[in-house]
């Protein structure tokens, strides 16, 4: 073939998705492509959108907490979290230490089966199988630890505003602790399998470089901010629940490329685990919600016995309680980056305004910037290492 | 000078922009600035490169709908201060015909912020390069979250085996959308006492009598 007619081939394009595994989900990503090139990437969003924000309007406060499990379906407790957090802020409340030190086991425990999830499909999606057959091992052990204290695998329902649910089950923290120690064995091996892999490395290394100056000007946060050299960690900077308490460390990366953000997030669960142990060895007795009757219901047994208990519990789960007016933005540091609520209440039993900040919408916003000039199967190793789930993305 | 607490920074910003600001204030430990909209470029590129300040990064952009008010939405930015550890929020007013600056000449995140709110809301934000609906379906009419946009919408869409194809429909509800409106009854009589509720407040006996005042005696 001639020079001549290598220059007729024009820049077509491309879609990638919505149905397509590497997609992460319904993700219809337009490409316009010069030959195997990028030249530009426009990721159609939606596909999955539900109206959850308007939806929450026309719930009450405890109706709408399911919503947020829904959101980012891989890590649903850490977005009750931040919900039940902005609740309380308004209402003025807080939980228990008990509470405080469940959610924040919880919140680790899930982060690191967020970070299982991404980092061995991100591995599949480069090619490599092995990892995601094991750790789908491990994670399942996690929903596990879900199931037995709230009854759900995914859907938890667990963290509400004042508190948790119910109180763990007997014997769940000394497996919850154990697991924490053997999960590591997991990621050494899934480290032996990736790490210095040669063909993982080939696929990762210098692809997707985000700069520190465009990680914070995208509005990066989480694992994405950090790989590019940020030291900023909400758990760290704006302590929420018992995170003050905790040692634990911040890993940051050097290069900002899709191989430090692998790294950042090996090692995120490694200090998760950390964390893990810690909540758990921390833990008081004590309730687990907070003591005002106007906002937690009230117990089984108590409503046996008393005519108060009993209305409560009927208001509660009928009118449910009111927030006083007042408005705030309210983060915490979800497995994907900064997960916030801006939550506007009217003195009413619903929220009258609650946009969700989802960290995912910020980062797939970058695709088109980080696989300029990459080749076709980059993008792929991009999208994957920007860990986004369509749950919180489309909401 | 520099600035330790966010009262400080507070009072910094307000002295500092004050032909900007209509209101300022600090609830539940957040700042927040409602300004004019016609000074959003400047207040908040002053906020992006001030030295006190340093907002570099937009965590999210939002509306909110106020319908009976005159310029019904709000447009609300979050931003946080890495270097300082503030977040600041920053709200402006404006209505269905009056267009917002963009700021993704500050911000490259504003862009799908601003594109997520025009879809909702249909506020309109001038010289964004690309203000295309972003959530919402391909041919989609209507801002859904305006409180006069209704839960349930007005299409729907379904496959249509003889069309072999999606086809859209207008809503049809088996039953009337039912909303749940538990707001107790009980608790919004404050202003009438009804015979009876006087036992509430009797004393116990031995106790010191509280003196009645003048309109709990009549109804006595």
């Amino acid at each position: 073939m001639s020079d001549s007619n290598e220059n007729k081939i024009r820049p077509y394009t491309m879609n990638f998705g919505p149905q397509h595994p590497a997609a992460h989900g319904v993700l219809r990503l337009v490409l316009e492509m010069d030959g195997e090139i990028v030249e530009r990437a426009d990721p159609h969003i939606g596909l999955l959108h539900r109206g959850t924000e308007k939806l929450i309007e026309y719930k009450t406060y405890m109706q709408a907490v399911p919503y947020f499990d829904r959101l980012d379906y891989v890590a649903p407790m850490n977005q009750e979290h931040a919900f039940a957090l902005a609740v309380e802020k308004l209402l003025k409340i807080k939980a228990p230490p008990r509470a405080q030190h469940i959610r924040v086991l919880f919140a680790e425990m899930t982060r690191v089966i967020n970070h299982i999830l991404n980092i061995t499909t991100y591995a599949l999606d480069v090619g490599a199988l092995t990892p995601a057959l094991w750790g789908f091992e491990e994670r399942e052990i996690g929903m596990e630890f879900y199931e037995r204290v709230c009854g759900a695998r995914l859907h938890a329902n667990y963290v509400r505003p004042g508190g948790v649910a119910q109180d763990m089950p007997a014997g769940l923290a000394e497996d919850m602790y154990a697991w924490a120690d053997s999960v590591q064995k997991f990621i050494d091996d899934m480290e032996g399998l990736l790490t210095n892999n040669r063909i993982f490395k080939q696929r990762t290394v210098d692809i997707g470089i985000v700069t520190k100056k465009e990680a914070l000007d995208w509005g990066f946060s989480g694992p994405m901010l950090r790989a590019s050299g940020v030291p900023w960690d909400l758990r760290k900077s704006q302590p929420y629940d018992v995170y003050a308490d905790m040692n634990f460390d911040i890993p940051t990366g050097t290069t900002g490329d899709c191989y430090a953000r692998y790294l950042v997030r090996v090692e995120e669960m490694r200090q998760s685990c950390k964390i893990m142990k810690q909540a758990i060895e921390k833990m008081p007795r004590g309730p687990v919600s907070s003591d005002d009757g106007k906002v937690t219901p009230p117990s089984r047994a108590e409503m046996k016995n008393s005519m108060e208990a009993l209305i409560h519990h009927f208001k509660l789960y009928t009118e449910g309680y009111h927030v006083p007016a007042g408005e705030t933005y309210t983060a915490v540091e979800a497995p994907k980056g900064e997960f916030g609520v801006y939550l506007v209440a009217d003195g009413s039993n619903k929220p009258y305004r609650c946009h969700i900040r989802a960290p995912g919408f910020a980062h797939l916003q970058g695709m088109d910037f980080m696989s300029k000039g990459h080749m076709l199967a980059d993008a792929v190793a991009i999208i994957g290492s920007m860990d986004i789930v369509f749950g919180e993305i489309d909401r | 000078m520099s600035v330790e607490n966010l009262d400080a920074l507070g009072d910094y910003i307000e002295i500092t922009m004050q032909p900007a600001i209509l209101k300022k204030e600090i609830a539940h430990g957040e700042l927040m600035f409602t300004i004019k909209r016609e000074s959003l470029k400047r207040f908040i590129s002053f906020l992006l490169n001030d030295a006190n300040c340093e907002f570099k990064q937009l965590s999210d952009i939002c509306g909110a709908d106020y319908p009976d008010r005159d310029e019904r939405f709000d447009v609300v930015y979050n931003l946080l201060s890495l270097k300082h550890n503030f977040r600041i929020r920053v709200k402006l007013h404006t209505s269905e015909n009056t267009p917002v600056d963009s700021i993704t000449s500050l911000y490259s995140a504003a862009n799908w912020f601003e594109r997520e709110v025009w879809d909702m809301y249909g506020i309109f934000f001038n010289d964004h390069p690309d203000l295309r609906r972003i959530l919402t379906d391909y041919g989609f009419e209507g801002h859904p979250l305006r409180k006069d946009f209704p839960l349930t919408g007005f299409v729907e869409l379904r496959y249509d085996e003889t069309q072999k194809r999606v086809v859209y429909e207008p809503v049809k509800l088996q039953q009337d959308f039912r909303n749940f409106d538990f707001v107790s009854p009980w608790e919004g009589m404050t202003t009438m006492q009804l015979p009876g509720d006087e036992k509430a407040r009797k004393p116990k006996i031995g106790a010191d009598l509280p003196a009645l005042d003048e309109k709990e005696k009549k109804i006595g």
